[in-house]
């Protein structure tokens, strides 16, 4: 069981009155128009499973109501840190010092997702911890 | 489209009394509960008692702090919480403001008084951008006293109820059983569970098995 700190109500909340709601920071694209088949699907379809650091977005269901964001690991299932909707996370992947303690991988920069292209063998492999 | 977007005004928002003209039977939330016996006639001599305040005005109000704020103020003399999880009783103790969440307020007021406070805020507040929402028929108001009244709590909510967890004037959106209330601490002696109108007897039942050990009593007045 988590405590959870939603950023609206300003406390610790029990973990049984959240939900998860899947992958942070996905970004429309602008003019849907104009994007190929291709990246359409991946905006549409297909997130993120990394191994590590992941940015999620959940709801204080039973409390406030209000969806917040959550960088959380993906193996420890260790939250570093929520931040309401709008804001960027300050705990990445790419943050040296977790990734250096945490084995994190990424997807592919410049990538969306891991599953609308061949997969980077970089992500298979483990980061020496 | 834009033309009619713009003009949602005090004259054409559909606003209607939910209390007719002719006085007519209706029913709490605690109705079925007490059909089937599970509402006591009188106040038992144990150490909880629930009682039902039906027929209260429910609104919720939602838009910005400082617009709501200013009309609450002028028509109910509360301020609007100004923190997560306030609450905010007057005088009377009979008249509340709960903060729900960032933009979103519930107030509740006697019954009856809650359409003309409908309208006297749609008045003040103009064009602002807000929203009014009477949903007094959707749920209901349950006060726990006692001395055990704490105990029982604390067998139904995930959330701290302690007095340095919950002390009096703050109100909180919490898991109660398997359903969701809003739990809040408007005096030192009571707790006010605010549930919703299909969950009442859910509630009811819980209470009542939760408080067994201390002995347990639920009133609801029936007008």
């Amino acid at each position: 069981m988590f405590y959870i700190h939603c950023p609206y109500c300003g406390e610790r909340r029990e973990e049984e009155e959240f939900h998860p709601n899947g992958q942070a920071h996905l970004v429309r694209p602008a003019d849907p128009d104009s994007v190929s088949d291709e990246e359409w699907g991946d905006y549409l379809f297909f997130r993120d499973n990394p191994r590590g650091i992941h940015h999620e977005m959940w709801v204080h269901r039973l409390g406030c109501r209000k969806f917040f964001n959550i960088t959380r690991n993906t193996t420890t299932y260790e939250i570093l840190e929520t931040y309401p909707m709008g804001e960027q996370p300050t705990i990445t992947a790419e943050t040296a010092k977790v990734r250096h303690e945490q084995g994190v991988q990424t997807a592919d920069g410049g990538w969306q997702t891991v599953g609308a292209r061949p997969e980077n063998s970089t992500l298979n492999e483990e980061t020496p911890s | 489209m834009s033309e009619a977007g713009s003009e949602t005004n005090v004259s054409n928002v559909a606003v209607f009394d939910t209390h007719p003209a002719e006085p007519i039977d209706a029913e709490s939330p605690l109705a079925w509960s007490r059909q089937r016996g599970l509402v006591d006639a009188a106040g038992g001599s144990g150490q909880v008692s629930a009682i039902e305040r039906p027929f209260l005005g429910h609104l919720i109000l939602r838009g910005g702090a400082i617009t709501l704020d200013e009309a609450v103020r002028a028509e109910l003399g509360i301020n609007l919480p100004g923190q997560p999880l306030g609450l905010n009783v007057d005088a009377e103790g009979s008249r509340s403001v709960q903060w729900l969440s960032p933009d979103e307020w519930l107030v509740i007021v006697p019954g009856g008084e809650e359409f003309a406070l409908e309208n006297r805020l749609r008045e003040r507040l103009g064009d602002a951008h807000f929203a009014i929402v009477n949903v007094s028929g959707g749920q209901t108001l349950v006060e726990l006293s006692g001395d055990k009244a704490r105990d029982v709590l604390m067998k139904s909510v995930t959330y701290d109820v302690h007095s340095h967890g919950l002390p009096v004037g703050k109100a909180v959106g919490t898991v109660f059983a398997k359903t969701s209330i809003n739990l809040r601490r408007p005096s030192e002696a009571c707790f006010e569970l605010v549930v919703r109108r299909s969950f009442a007897d859910y509630c009811v039942r819980w209470l009542r098995d939760a408080g067994r050990e201390y002995g347990v009593s639920v009133e609801s007045p029936t007008s």
